[in-house]
């Protein structure tokens, strides 16, 4: 469909919906009567649709009302009911939608406060026809990841009346998940009635709402087919959802792609992080991945938020509530990605990551919470910043979409590691994680305090696939958003130079279940020497628990350094093998949530420790950490090291602990424990990295 | 139709006339432009619509101004504010002006000052409202003559 069909759909008054930015919908807000008026005209001179208000909290509940049904907000600064940045704020929060502030005021403070505040654009009265003419980019760009499908969809929509879209759409503030609906456009005639188009499961698919159920089945078919190989044919066949069309899951692939990449970077750190913590547990892993995310986000400040912001998303943030969540979050990778699907969420990740974790450790099991727990250490230290604050912004920066993938990953990484929390920001903030390098760095800190080596900075994106897909590994397809994180960091980890030289490299995580990811993160694992080791295992941890983590060289070292670090971090519970795959896993794990990275070494790690599908493993089974080190299958070869006590074991608290990590730890330990697979923890740092050459392991 | 020219070349006189004299600005040949089928009344209304909303503020200036205990100067500033805002967004050049110097004094917390420009701001604004009537109804007549509002670039 031609972006014109898709764009232009929603405007059923003037047909134009095909003719975007004809028909887009703007809200206007302005309590001076003259400027609204004016501006009325000036936009309906653009062909715009146009609703007036001058109020502030009338057009928040309007926009609440539905959110579909607008495209555009343009508000004033000074309004007498409610500032006008903080009418920025919400609307950018909760519906996510393009916001420009308009003002009499030119001056530079305002306008800064603008933009912190996510404005799209800053516009001075009196406001000229031109400037109007152009704000439709805002909106295609806020629809970026998305591509032109919500444009249209929502032109869709509005034809459609943008009332309630039949279908499963999720009106208000869903995550952008619009539908493309290009079908419907297709199908649609504009006949004005909205909703009752013909066949509402076909007309108005509007947007789908990515429910983290729905998510979930999509990371898991993704994991499947595997990332490289996802195609939304396939993977819609496999989730075998009614009323999904592949569009839809075309543009979320898209999105969770970003998102992948954004953990990986931030996997990296969390690889990092979790190499620190060592933690075996895939959760570490995840966890780490996650923490280190979640310090990644404060370490890189998500590039996407604002570095600043990301720190303050603190990815220790993440992590703390990876510790928690770690072993929850583990589990609760998967729930990070559900997270993801709320990437919307993603906001709020930091906030949500709380939310996240527990449920990432669920889905991630282990898997997160290993990483995280390895994290948490890490992340502790991260978590420090004030994770939501960025991502909250982050998210309302990021593209809703790509971030909610991201975002949500972020947090599904923080669920991944248990704390997946961290992930998700990380995830998202793998960009982040690697803008904010120096956040990351804060994070490594967490991590192992790696100067953003948990890769989040060198969370490359790249290696976020790895990442993502190590992470996905870990989560399991199911938890694929988890996997993301972990993949994420992981790959991040390879990405990111991971001091740590955990270079994790996914390959190490090759060996996680992530099934593509696995190898995938490793590749990257290996491609990017990770400094995963270093950076994954949270510098600090990472390093210096292993000290040897550098050797990882991405593969093996991440594996290694994993061990090392998930050793450390983990908690180690998963010793050597589990250490070092845990350590690499945990690198894994940490740069997991780091950098996906991570994930995947933990995925590695989680391989061995579990079986290897640790990190799959993280994604479903809580023990995923442990239980890969034994299992292990070969990423770590370890494994035999028992890994499973090893990392998950004991020490989750070690390497989480200081975060808050420990809770996943412990959550991994039992985790792991149950998992039994004999991973030592790897928490123990003493991961010892053993050889495991990731490679190996992977 | 030689009415109608006489009335329409006396219409553009006018207009340059008040553009040239600052009353007006761009902004309000961008509003006349605006006006079309869909919103014939257009530059009217918002005039109206300004018109209005100059004297609430003006009011709302003086009443603060006038506090002796003290006065409030926030409000002041806020309701110039506003006031910049409208203005420019009409094209009302002349008031628009003195509401920028007019800020600069309450930022100052400087009564007196304030309290001239609120006179400029009261003098220039009738002037204003004088000269847009004049030119409606020369638009009005035009109108009724049969002719069209010559666009005045």
């Amino acid at each position: 469909m031609t972006m014109e069909e898709k764009l232009g759909g929603s405007n059923g008054e003037d047909g134009g919906r095909d003719r975007f930015p004809i028909g887009m919908r703007v809200l206007a807000v302005d309590d001076d009567p003259i400027c609204l008026k004016v501006l009325e005209n000036l936009l309906r001179k653009c062909q715009y649709h146009v609703t007036t208000t001058n109020q502030a909290i009338t057009a928040l509940k309007m926009l609440r009302e539905n959110r579909n049904r607008y495209d555009l907000v343009i508000s004033d600064v000074n309004m007498p009911d409610m500032d006008g940045f903080k009418l920025l704020e919400l609307v950018g929060l909760e519906m996510d939608l393009p916001v420009i502030m308009l003002s009499a005021h030119s001056d530079t403070k305002l306008v800064m406060k603008g933009i912190t505040h996510g404005a799209c654009d800053y516009l001075l009265k009196p406001v000229r026809i031109e400037e109007l003419k152009n704000i439709w980019q805002h909106v295609v760009r806020k629809k970026k990841p998305d591509s032109k499908d919500q444009i249209n969809a929502s032109n869709q929509d509005k034809s459609r009346g943008g009332t309630g879209e039949t279908g499963p759409t999720s009106s208000s503030s869903d995550q952008k998940v619009s539908k493309k609906r290009k079908d419907q456009s297709e199908d649609e005639d504009e006949e004005g009635d909205d909703n009752g188009h013909e066949d509402p499961s076909t007309q108005k698919k509007s947007r789908v709402v990515w429910s983290v159920e729905l998510h979930r089945k999509f990371v898991s078919a993704v994991n499947q087919l595997g990332l490289e190989k996802a195609v939304p044919k396939k993977i819609l066949d496999l989730m075998n959802v009614d009323g999904l069309t592949r569009e839809n899951v075309a543009s979320h692939l898209q999105k969770y792609r970003l998102y992948l990449k954004r953990l990986s970077s931030v996997a990296t750190q969390q690889a990092n992080m979790v190499a620190a913590l060592g933690s075996k547990d895939p959760s570490y892993l995840r966890m780490g991945s996650l923490d280190g995310f979640g310090d990644f986000r404060t370490l890189t400040g998500p590039g996407r938020i604002s570095s600043a912001s990301l720190s303050s998303y603190q990815p220790g943030g993440l992590f703390g509530r990876l510790n928690s969540s770690a072993a929850l979050s583990l589990r609760g990778i998967s729930s990070g990605v559900i997270q993801s699907g709320h990437s919307q969420t993603l906001n709020n990740p930091i906030n949500g990551f709380g939310k996240i974790q527990p449920a990432v450790v669920p889905a991630n099991q282990n898997q997160n919470g290993t990483l995280f727990q390895g994290i948490p250490t890490s992340i502790n230290q991260l978590s420090q910043n004030k994770p939501t604050n960025h991502f909250g912004e982050f998210n309302r920066c990021n593209d809703p979409n790509a971030f909610g993938v991201a975002t949500n990953f972020q947090d599904a990484r923080v669920m991944v590691g248990g704390s997946s929390n961290t992930l998700p920001v990380s995830s998202g903030n793998p960009l982040l994680l690697q803008s904010n390098t120096q956040q990351t760095q804060h994070s490594g800190g967490a991590f192992g305090n790696q100067p953003s080596s948990l890769g989040v900075t060198s969370l490359n994106q790249e290696p976020f696939d790895m990442n993502v897909r190590g992470s996905s590994n870990f989560l399991d397809h199911g938890r694929c958003s988890e996997n993301w994180q972990s993949a994420v960091q992981l790959s991040s980890f390879p990405s990111n130079a991971l001091s740590a030289s955990e270079t994790f490299s996914h390959e190490q995580l090759p060996s996680n279940n992530l099934q593509e990811s696995i190898s995938w993160t490793s590749s990257h694992l290996s491609g990017s020497p990770l400094d995963l080791s270093s950076s994954m295992a949270n510098p600090a941890n990472l390093e210096d628990s292993r000290g040897n983590i550098s050797q990882v060289g991405l593969n093996n070292n991440v594996i290694q350094n994993i061990d090392y670090t998930t050793k450390q971090q983990w908690g180690d519970s998963r010793h050597d093998y589990n250490g070092n795959m845990n350590n690499s896993f945990s690198r894994g794990d940490s740069l997991v949530p780091a950098s996906g990275p991570m994930m995947d070494q933990s995925n590695v790690i989680s391989d061995k420790m579990n079986d290897v599908s640790l990190f799959s493993q993280f994604s479903g089974d809580s023990t995923y950490v442990v239980p890969h080190l034994d299992g292990e299958k070969s990423a770590f070869d370890t494994k035999s090291r028992s890994n499973d006590d090893f990392l998950f074991e004991t020490k989750p608290q070690n390497g989480f602990n200081q975060n808050s990590f420990e809770p996943l730890e412990n959550i991994m330990m039992s985790m792991i424990k149950s998992d039994q697979n004999n991973e030592t923890p790897l928490m123990d740092g003493e991961f010892g990295f053993d050889a495991y050459s990731l490679g190996s392991c992977i | 139709m030689d009415v109608v020219n006489q009335l329409q070349r006396q219409f553009i006189d006018y207009s340059a006339s008040l553009h040239r004299e600052g009353f007006l600005d761009d902004q309000f040949t961008q509003l006349q432009k605006l006006q079309d089928d869909n919103s014939p009344d257009f530059v009217v209304e918002v005039a109206s619509l300004f018109f209005e909303d100059c004297e609430k503020l003006i009011n709302n200036m003086a009443r603060a101004l006038e506090q002796q205990q003290g006065v409030d100067f926030k409000q002041v500033d806020a309701s110039v504010h506003q006031l910049k805002g409208s203005s420019s967004s009409i094209g009302a050049m002349r008031v628009k002006d003195v509401c920028i110097a007019f800020r600069s004094f309450c930022e100052a917390q400087n009564r007196e000052g304030c309290l001239r420009c609120l006179q400029q701001v009261t003098h220039e604004y009738s002037l204003l409202k004088n000269k847009l009537q004049t030119l409606f109804r020369l638009q009005q007549q035009i109108l009724a003559a049969g002719g069209s509002i010559p666009v005045v670039e």
